[in-house]
């Protein structure tokens, strides 16, 4: 509970602040905005976070993503689809099956998972330039851009300008709630959080390390595939290079919203935080009119501030635990 | 079979390529009975272990009968469904997860969803008939030491465990926990439940089983009532041969409960870092390392020579922090050179002199010293430590080797020393004396002095300590049993 008090509380002051030098910033418009855009980080978050929950990380999520969404967007252009139902679940099951290759690799090679990940980050997304040239995919049937539009609720602004809270971000919200419903009352997230804390002891349990490890990396795949879908949705276009090279606001704001590296601890509530942290950084240095070169650097400062926050922390514990 | 026998084990063997580690084993634990098992490194104890709890099989021609049903082998599961759980040394608790999750981790096997509340009232029917008040809300990580491990035996409680195999639970608890855990046990004992309890700390053993197996190089020596078993023969039993003289007066010497001085966290770039140890009145602790290992760089810095960047120095209870050698003097806590001819003694001078040095108090009434006290007092010690000199006024420079370090022992055991440093203290001493130099330190000891002995003598160590440490490149890389190491085995361990 204290990451999450923490992080609402910097929130809450940030927001303060970016209010103070632009008061644009506390407007519906731009808070339903802010969320839009950040729905597909948002749900990348939510793969990243059970990962690292289980004592791993994933790097290859964006390059999972990115062949998902280039898959579905090759069966839409062919006009294969005409569902927009059947076109969300394409993404999902690529992903699915990508996380599952992961999780296999990183069994049988008993090598740690970021370097496995990094390599399948190259592979995945190697192959698929490869095989594609790199094309772009776009004109996309018109029942693939009436469900972008959606909104949940309507407003009409002073210029006259109808803006809304998008389905996206129920969407992000409504797949935060499943995972935490599976990291809290389901015995396999359980067994996530488990193998994080230690992995013999969940050995010696008797538990099935190898299903612990589908599950973790084929749900974060299922989930950055899901992503690629909201990200596709919102560009209406197709672009292999725009999804790779953000791996690092994935883990920042999962680090951010108090997932530990070390893995056994992170909640769902705070990487949503942790990422709307970053929303309203990003955001908010955009309203200030600051150059966007300097977003990458003020990311990374807060991010060495949160990752030093929680190796003190954990040096402290260690030393009382050893006193006694 | 036996009413009143859990398990019985016959003829259990493992071999590995053509390393015996268990042969022709026959074990028998009774119902309610804490067993105790002891023996040296690699006498088969975990070997033993892994069979019992399925983790490996043992040779075809076993028998395990589990209350009456015979097995060949067991698989980890079929040892969990028949009861019989284990706690390793390293607890194999999940420090993120609370309490109750811990104890109650095994559900998570069988079921897809967890039913928190429904755990929750049974985990606590569990702890109240124990009469533990653990908050299961508690991360296990947060908890001390000995909360843990009660955690880890109520979780085999609550999983029905029938044998519940403690392997080295005491290895980090204090004295006061270890009672605790034990009434614990017993307590456990009553309702039926058998322990098997590993550990090298023979008194431990004594004080809580009720019979103990014996295991050397493989095979068992026998099991035996505690009543009929003491520190000696055990120890005797374990390696094999008879304890030297010294050796037996060490294992029967009663160690006193309290801590005279605890070292924490000690460092001091280069040389070394995060020393910790504990020392008891009546206790030999040995530090043995290879030369460079930092041994005499720390032992200096407990001293007021050499002092620390960091960490803590509790004597008699209470922190100190000493600035020098007179300090240290002061409080009792005496350092015996590794040098002796040039630390350790005035070799121009008397012998009468150089024992008098430290002893001044003692000797001068209103500030003087008379010249015939000190001779008086230097007789004495003469007669007392067996110095042989032509006379107590001849020159140490003139004295055997042998000689010379009871000289310096001689000055700094009669100024009434609460701690001891030796440090290399038979260097430079024939064979023939050092037995003598042993029995003296030994002799002091025995009055409730702690005693620091550092060598890079493996055989002196394992023959004159009651715990040994090993230091390497300024860690405390092993803490260990004398009986629990072979001279080889030590002089591996030390080797760079």
């Amino acid at each position: 509970m204290k990451v999450e008090l923490y992080l609402l509380v910097v929130l809450i002051a940030l927001s303060l602040v970016f209010y103070f030098f632009n008061p644009k910033f506390f407007s519906l418009e731009n808070i339903f905005d802010m969320l839009r855009n950040n729905a597909f980080l948002g749900i990348m978050v939510l793969g990243e976070l059970v990962v690292l929950i289980s004592g791993g990380i994933d790097v290859s999520l964006t390059a999972i993503a990115t062949v998902a969404q280039y898959i579905m967007g090759i069966l839409l252009v062919q006009n294969y689809l005409n569902n927009i139902l059947v076109t969300m679940l394409i993404p999902v099951a690529v992903g699915l099956v990508l996380g599952i290759v992961n999780a296999i690799f990183i069994y049988y090679s008993r090598v740690h998972p970021v370097i496995i990940t990094i390599s399948t980050l190259n592979i995945f997304y190697g192959l698929l330039i490869f095989l594609t040239q790199g094309k772009w995919l776009y004109r996309f049937p018109s029942f693939f851009r009436r469900f972008s539009k959606i909104n949940i609720i309507t407003l009409v602004n002073q210029k006259g300008v109808p803006y809304g809270l998008s389905i996206f971000v129920i969407l992000w919200f409504s797949l935060a709630i499943l995972t935490w419903i599976i990291l809290s009352y389901f015995s396999i997230g359980r067994k996530v959080y488990a193998l994080g804390g230690n992995q013999e002891a969940a050995r010696r349990a008797g538990f099935s390390v190898f299903k612990i490890y589908i599950f973790t990396y084929g749900y974060a795949g299922a989930l950055a595939g899901f992503a690629s879908f909201v990200q596709a949705q919102l560009s209406q276009i197709i672009q292999p290079n725009a999804i790779v090279g953000r791996e690092l606001d994935i883990l920042a704001a999962a680090i951010l919203g108090g997932a530990s590296i070390f893995g056994g601890s992170g909640t769902v509530l705070g990487v949503v935080l942790g990422t709307i942290l970053i929303a309203i950084i990003r955001n908010g240095l955009i309203l200030m009119r600051i150059s966007s070169y300097w977003h990458e650097l003020v990311i990374g400062v807060l991010f060495v501030i949160a990752a030093s926050i929680v190796l003190l922390r954990r040096r402290q514990k260690r030393r009382k635990v050893v006193y006694q | 079979m036996h009413q009143d026998v859990l398990i019985s084990l016959r003829n259990v063997s493992k071999y590995y390529g053509g390393v015996v580690a268990l042969k022709n084993l026959d074990l028998d634990v009774y119902k309610g009975e804490i067993h105790g098992i002891v023996g040296e490194n690699g006498a088969g104890k975990s070997t033993l272990v892994k069979i019992l709890t399925g983790v490996i099989r043992p040779e075809p021609g076993a028998e395990i009968n589990i209350e009456g049903e015979i097995f060949s082998s067991l698989t980890p599961f079929l040892a969990y469904q028949k009861g019989i759980h284990v706690v390793h040394q390293d607890l194999s608790l999940f420090p993120n997860l609370t309490v109750l999750e811990n104890i109650t981790i095994h559900t998570y096997l069988k079921s897809f969803l967890v039913n928190t509340r429904k755990l929750r009232k049974m985990a606590r029917v569990v702890l109240e008939n124990l009469g533990i008040n653990i908050d299961l809300n508690t991360r296990v990580g947060d908890l001390p030491l000995a909360d843990q491990e009660i955690v880890a035996i109520c979780r085999a409680i609550f999983g029905e465990a029938k044998l519940i195999i403690l392997d080295e639970p005491t290895a980090s608890l204090t004295s006061k926990d270890v009672s605790r855990l034990f009434e614990f046990m017993r307590e456990l004992q009553k309702k039926g439940i058998s322990f098997i309890f590993i550990s090298h700390r023979l008194d431990e053993v004594l004080e809580i089983c009720q019979r103990i197996t014996v295991l050397r190089d493989g095979i068992s020596v026998g099991t035996f009532a505690r009543e009929e078993m003491n520190k000696e023969k055990l120890i005797e039993l374990m390696i094999g041969k008879k304890l030297s003289k010294i050796q037996k007066e060490r294992s029967s010497c009663g160690i006193d409960d309290e801590v005279i001085l605890e070292v924490k966290n000690l460092s001091k770039h280069p040389e070394f870092s995060n020393i910790s140890f504990t020392l008891r009145r009546g206790e030999i602790l040995g530090i043995i390392g290879p030369r460079g290992s930092g041994r005499t760089e720390m032992a200096l810095s407990l001293i007021g020579l050499n002092p620390p960047d960091f960490g803590e120095i509790w004597f008699e209870g209470k922190k100190i922090k000493i600035k020098d050698y007179k300090e240290a003097v002061n409080l009792g806590i005496f350092y015996i050179p590794e040098n002796r001819l040039t630390q350790g003694l005035v070799l121009d001078q008397s012998l009468a002199y150089n024992i008098a040095i430290t002893n001044l108090k003692k000797l001068s009434r209103r500030g003087y010293v008379s010249a015939k006290g000190i001779v008086d007092f230097a007789r004495q010690a003469i007669e007392i430590f067996k110095i042989k000199s032509p006379s107590p006024v001849v020159p140490v420079r003139m004295l055997s080797g042998g000689n010379q370090q009871r000289v310096v022992l001689a000055k700094w055991i009669l100024a009434a020393p609460k701690v001891l440093i030796l440090d290399s203290p038979t260097a430079g001493v024939d064979v023939g004396a050092r037995e003598a130099i042993y029995r003296l330190i030994h002799e002091i000891v025995q009055k409730g002095i702690g005693c620091i002995w550092i060598s890079d003598e493996a055989s002196e160590i394992l023959n004159n300590c009651d715990r040994l440490l090993v230091m390497k490149h300024g860690r405390i890389i092993g803490e260990y049993f004398p009986y629990q190491l072979s001279e080889e085995e030590l002089n591996e361990i030390i080797k760079e």
